[in-house]
């Protein structure tokens, strides 16, 4: 079993998030930089996957800066067995010029299954994944909370609004792994040590320019000063009268 | 004349609310660029709701109908808008889960990316202008659409439905020969009908205050009373194992913007504000009056939540037995 498990580096989510000079990203001075929350459920479901089968090949392959080096050696630490570098200078463009570069790399690459996070917690698009599936032409199932993987195919359940989609397909295939899937082990020592000898490669990749341009950020209005009613049980007439009669929203 | 196309959703033959909310953003661009609106429907005969979408800014319903579409068809779907994108300078999806699924895979087979969970909309300069919170909603983002088409889908919640007096004719049309790859094969109901947090006009959220998971009993009440209204939580009990995954709200789980969220034993990390900040009205009630929660709160009760919510339960069921 051979796979590709797809990685971002993103801010920490408890980051506080401001807007750098250009308006058009963040300001990233101060901020820590981690694997894709999501991410991590993909590289753990690959662990057990190869672990399963008894042999295979598990890749991590990631587009980004020189910094992403960092955050895939911990992916690496964790146990995954080489990885990828698809280097660009900067950050900036769009899903499909990403899953461009990801879908060339991983077209040649002889995999049976490539896994993501089902989003990215900075730029929460969604996309990736299934556009890498579109591309190369494989099935796709996104946000799989529970997969069972066997004879050449994946079956795999994927939380919708009021109920639960099983869905199957047949291998290679593409899937973005949700919270509830497993949980991602932690690095060991041994794996830290190991991880700084194991291969990582860097193919420098330019990105087609962004279809979805980014004109501007802005944070989002502040909310108005509320103001607490009351303590205690006591209060609890005076706040259903105010939802009622004030906010008009019971 | 430019055309605008609305991918709606359907359920058991019947569309879904945020249907009409597909076709109000629809509409919104339309208005803005003098183009019509056309609906699309996927099924396998008659969807309930589709002789009344004219009213709802339809100028055209198109149906496509195919013996796989009695549940998604992530291939047959995204095959079939292929087939008829090219009459379309704008394509709009639900921001839902089978619309998450579906814009990114339409999209990249007509390659162009799309602009996900769009929460406002304008046409400049002839150009698709969209806001999308990212972040999980601690940063906006205004993005241009500048591939052809443009593809976007809309959040849940947030664009109203509109009445328009459009024609509304129904067409069908024919769906392409596709090779279904992934095909969803089961949908299986949860073991009770639960509201999802981020469709629910009401979400009533607990956190660590709650102490113990079966304490959510309480607020399993207080969203009966309320009616129309889900459970949430937060990411430290979500963790902890005391309740699905399913009903995070934050950054890590879902972003909801509800008329009313009631925030309950939550003291209000940074990442749980950004998923539930653009609610309309936001109550908090925590024993800590220096919780973060207070902060975006407009109406709070510093108190024990223990007291406190078998009490708003109470007077929520008074009035509405009123």
């Amino acid at each position: 079993m051979k796979i590709a498990v797809c990685l971002k580096r993103v801010p920490d989510t408890t980051a506080k998030i401001t807007i750098g000079p250009d308006g058009k990203s963040i300001d990233e001075a101060g901020v820590k930089f981690v694997a894709n929350p999501y991410d991590e459920y993909a590289v753990e479901e690959a662990l057990k996957l190869k672990e399963a089968a008894g042999s295979g090949e598990t890749v991590v392959v990631c587009v980004g800066t020189d910094a992403s080096q960092e955050t895939m050696r911990g992916m690496l630490a964790m146990g995954i067995d080489r990885g990828v570098l698809l280097q660009v200078d900067a950050r900036g463009a769009d899903s499909f010029g990403v899953a461009q570069a990801l879908a060339d790399e991983l077209k040649t690459g002889g995999y049976d299954l490539v896994l993501f996070g089902k989003l990215a917690v900075d730029d929460y698009q969604h996309q990736v994944g299934p556009i890498v599936a579109e591309l190369l032409g494989w099935p796709c199932i996104t946000t799989v909370a529970h997969l069972k993987v066997a004879d050449g195919s994946a079956e795999a359940e994927r939380e919708i609004e009021g109920g639960v989609e099983v869905v199957t397909c047949s291998l290679p295939a593409v899937l973005t792994c949700d919270k509830g899937l497993n949980t991602p082990r932690l690095a060991k020592l041994q794996g830290i040590m190991a991880a700084k000898k194991k291969p990582l490669e860097v193919k420098p990749v330019s990105l087609a320019a962004a279809g979805v341009e980014v004109l501007s950020l802005a944070l989002p209005p502040e909310r108005a000063a509320g103001r607490i009613v009351g303590e205690g049980a006591d209060a609890v007439p005076e706040l259903v009268r105010l939802l009622r009669a004030e906010a008009k929203v019971i | 004349m430019t055309a605008i196309l609305c991918v709606l959703e359907q359920r058991d033959g019947a569309l879904r609310k945020v249907s009409h909310e597909v076709l109000a953003a629809g509409r919104r661009l339309a208005d803005g660029m003098g183009a019509t609106v056309d609906a699309l429907v996927f099924g396998t005969g008659a969807v309930a709701g589709t002789d009344a979408l004219g009213a709802a800014g339809a100028d055209r319903v198109l149906t496509a109908t195919h013996a796989d579409f009695a549940r998604y068809s992530p291939d047959g779907c995204a095959t079939t808008i292929a087939g008829v994108a090219g009459n379309y300078a704008v394509i709009v999806f639900p921001a839902t889960a089978t619309g998450k699924d579906l814009a990114p895979r339409a999209a990249a087979k007509l390659g162009v990316a799309c602009a996900s969970d769009v929460t406002d909309l304008a046409i400049e300069g002839g150009k698709v202008v969209a806001v999308r919170p990212i972040y999980g909603g601690k940063v906006l983002q205004r993005v241009r659409l500048n591939g052809s088409p443009a593809v976007l889908s809309v959040r849940p919640n947030v664009f109203p439905p509109v009445a328009a007096g459009k024609a509304g004719t129904v067409e069908p049309i024919s769906v392409p020969a596709f090779t279904a790859r992934a095909v969803v094969k089961e949908v299986k109901a949860p073991a009770q009908a639960t509201l999802d947090v981020s469709e629910a006009a009401i979400v009533v959220s607990g956190g660590r205050g709650l102490k113990e998971a079966q304490h959510f009993k309480l607020l399993e009440d207080l969203a009966a009373a309320l009616g129309n209204a889900a459970v949430g939580a937060s990411r430290a009990v979500v963790d902890a194992g005391w309740v699905d995954h399913a009903t995070q709200v934050g950054q890590t789980g879902k972003t909801v913007s509800p008329s009313l969220y009631v925030a309950v034993g939550i003291s209000g990390a940074i990442q749980h504000l950004a998923g539930m900040r653009t609610s309309k009205v936001i109550v908090a009630i925590n024993r800590d009056r220096d919780a973060p929660i207070f902060k975006v709160a407009d109406y709070g009760i510093v108190g024990d939540l223990f007291e406190v919510v078998p009490r708003l339960t109470e007077e929520i069921r008074k009035i509405r037995s009123e």
